[in-house]
């Protein structure tokens, strides 16, 4: 019961951090209807960039207090990613106004391909540290009711935390702010808003910027727990599957669709695991998503697509 | 093409319906085929049979069933490196197993697994398009990825996944100099680009535009959506299967499931999205493109730094090569969404009126 219990504990954690990446997906679409396949890659680099600053302020300024640098990194990458946002508007999405979804899904994928060159030509091609100062040691929990109790990994709880603020507080900005309301407006209908008189390009630079944001949180997160590497951009493709069992424009879809995947993933890799060799991790998410999709095509909480010829 | 095609009247239905009405067209293909199966055999190297003209002729082969999905179909696929696993580890499984299979049947044979596994992924292309597709289809490639690593039934059980084949004969020659490899790619690659160009001519490829240009429109008019969106995963899977033994077999000769992941899937489009979505000759622009840059870009960067003084790693320069490969994409994209097939036929416009532009 402790084990079944820890597995569940670690997936949920785990989902959280999936919702997280996920919402960046939900965040692009709802706004512009761009998939946005260069998630994988904004999350790495804004992860190059808060790893390498945090390096190298030291060096530059001789400076050595860890909580500053970290701030100043923090920063330093938010601006970048706020350069990344405006710059991918201004020179790809500006020309593909109206364009098919599919035409715009093609075009984040060369965003990305082309971020990856970026980051890593910028940042270099290592595995680098973020060192945050979260704990490391996992804590034991209901010492009392199991034997042993339950093993819970401070990192992921503190994670799971941030995430958590981190959605409440991008609800809180779609449905109270000005912005907020223009951002849901554009999602409703681009042309609409627009005669009302609100900037199109405007509102995808700050989606994009919210969106790097959320990449560059997610980015840190992740980059504590395992290192920045190039292994992060799978992380997106790790998230897809959040993003289609949620429904590609619910917020909430994502949050409970990375957990549900969270707990499937850890479940099924514990429990059915051994029978089948190992390792379904892999694909066990997109296969429950494929599924899934067979009979709700628009996911748990998407809208359901209407065609009219 | 410095002709005019004045003066060639068509004066029956068969020779309206060619693939190529226009006299010089065939010349040209005719040349073309003569080059390719006669001339650069007598003059080619060894390093340019195996670096280049192999991998371009079966990623040709690759691109084109992409593109019938992808570019005929309208339906994204990023699952076509799965197919090529499938293909490359079916046509194994049937060679290892069945003492004395010749080569060219285990290619086919291969190529059906290929088929059924992509009819399988293909399913959920009957409820959902688009975004979503894309996502299933990834689910293939995740899942082929895994199959192939854990599943050792499939790779005759060897523990990582890495099988070799030698001693390839096909037809009682041995397949043992690049000449002979690279012919008998090409003689494959001819042969299914003939029967696509025919395919996508015909009934079947009109259905599959339809899907693609509005699949509730298509129905409505009486093509049967389930039938077309199958069927365009049937054949495109087929083809991108033989092109994903012939890479295991014929390139590779010894190679492991990574040889087939998420990245030649994400290639693979590449090649269809530069080449021209939509165009058989696309594909084979498209391969050429994406094999030949990375080469390119591999000696000539190093170069260009020398000159200026500066010594570039070979991490620098794939990291340039993904940022070209992305830049590439989207200019593309925003440009010429018709790739270069559509340079390449508003080249030939062009210069058919040349020099009087009307």
């Amino acid at each position: 019961m402790a084990f079944f219990l820890e597995t569940l504990i670690g997936g949920l954690m785990a989902g959280m951090l999936y919702s997280l990446v996920a919402l960046g997906f939900v965040l692009i679409y709802k706004a512009s209807g761009v998939f946005n396949f260069a998630q994988g890659a904004m999350v790495l680099f804004a992860a190059l960039a808060m790893a390498r600053f945090a390096e190298w302020f030291p060096e530059w300024t001789g400076i050595a207090n860890p909580v500053l640098a970290n701030i100043v990194a923090f920063v330093a990458a938010g601006a970048l990613m706020f350069i990344v946002a405006w710059l991918i508007e201004r020179l790809v999405l500006r020309y593909l106004v109206n364009q098919e979804e599919a035409t715009l899904l093609l075009a984040t994928l060369g965003i990305a391909y082309f971020l990856e060159g970026v980051g890593q030509s910028m940042f270099g091609s290592n595995i680098y540290p973020i060192d945050i100062g979260m704990p490391k040691d996992p804590v034991f929990l209901f010492d009392g009711v199991f034997p042993g109790g339950i093993l819970v990994n401070q990192e992921d709880v503190i994670a799971a935390v941030i995430a958590a603020a981190l959605v409440l507080a991008l609800s809180l900005f779609f449905q109270k702010t000005k912005t907020g309301r223009a951002l849901r407006a554009v999602a409703d209908d681009h042309q609409a808003a627009q005669s009302i008189g609100i900037p199109l390009g405007r509102i995808w630079v700050i989606v994009w910027c919210v969106a790097g944001a959320v990449a560059l949180v997610a980015g840190m997160i992740w980059g504590s727990k395992l290192g920045v590497q190039f292994s992060l951009t799978t992380l997106a493709l790790r998230a897809l599957p959040v993003v289609i069992l949620g429904g590609l424009t619910s917020v909430p879809g994502a949050i409970i669709g990375g957990l549900i995947i969270g707990v499937g993933e850890k479940l099924s890799e514990v429990y059915l695991g051994p029978y089948v060799g190992g390792g379904i991790e892999i694909w066990f998410a997109y296969v429950l998503a494929l599924v899934f999709l067979l009979f709700r095509p628009q996911g748990l909480f998407g809208e359901k697509i209407i065609d009219r010829v | 093409m410095l002709y005019r095609e004045n003066g060639q009247f068509k004066t029956t239905y068969r020779s309206d319906q060619q693939i190529f009405p226009i006299a010089q067209d065939r010349i040209a293909i005719g040349l073309l085929l003569a080059v390719a199966f006669v001339a650069i055999p007598l003059f080619a190297s060894e390093y340019f049979y195996t670096s280049i003209l192999i991998p371009f002729v079966i990623m040709s082969l690759a691109a084109l069933g992409v593109n019938l999905l992808v570019g005929y179909c309208g339906q994204i696929s990023l699952g076509s490196g799965a197919f090529m696993a499938v293909g490359a580890y079916g046509a194994y499984n049937f060679f290892v197993r069945i003492p004395g299979l010749p080569l060219i049947p285990a290619l086919i044979l291969g190529g059906l697994c290929a088929m059924f596994f992509g009819i399988l992924f293909g399913l959920p292309s009957l409820r959902v398009k688009g975004l979503y597709l894309a996502v299933a289809t990834l689910a293939a490639q995740f899942f082929s990825d895994w199959m192939f690593l854990r599943i050792t039934w499939l790779t005759n059980e060897s523990p990582s996944g890495q099988v070799s084949v030698n001693k390839l004969k096909v037809l009682g020659m041995a397949l043992d100099t690049p000449v002979a490899r690279y012919l008998f790619c090409l003689s494959l690659l001819t042969l299914i680009a003939l029967l696509a160009k025919n395919l996508v001519r015909g009934a079947i490829g009109r259905e599959w535009m339809a899907i693609r240009d509005m699949d509730v429109a298509a129905a409505v008019i009486g093509i049967r959506p389930m039938y077309a969106k199958l069927s365009a995963f049937a054949v495109s899977s087929f083809i991108i299967g033989v092109a994903g033994a012939l890479w295991a077999f014929v390139h590779l000769g010894s190679w492991e499931p990574a040889a087939f992941s998420v990245e030649v899937s994400f290639r693979l489009l590449f090649m269809v999205i530069i080449g021209g979505l939509g165009s058989i000759m696309g594909s084979f622009f498209g391969a050429a493109f994406i094999v030949i840059l990375p080469i390119v870009l591999s000696r000539l960067l190093p170069a260009m730094g020398d000159l200026v003084g500066v010594e570039l790693s070979t991490a620098t320069v794939s990291h340039v090569e993904l940022m070209t490969f992305g830049g590439l994409i989207v200019w593309f994209l925003i440009v010429e969404p018709h790739g270069l097939a559509k340079l390449w036929s508003m080249g030939k416009q062009k210069l058919r009126l040349w020099p009087f532009p009307h």
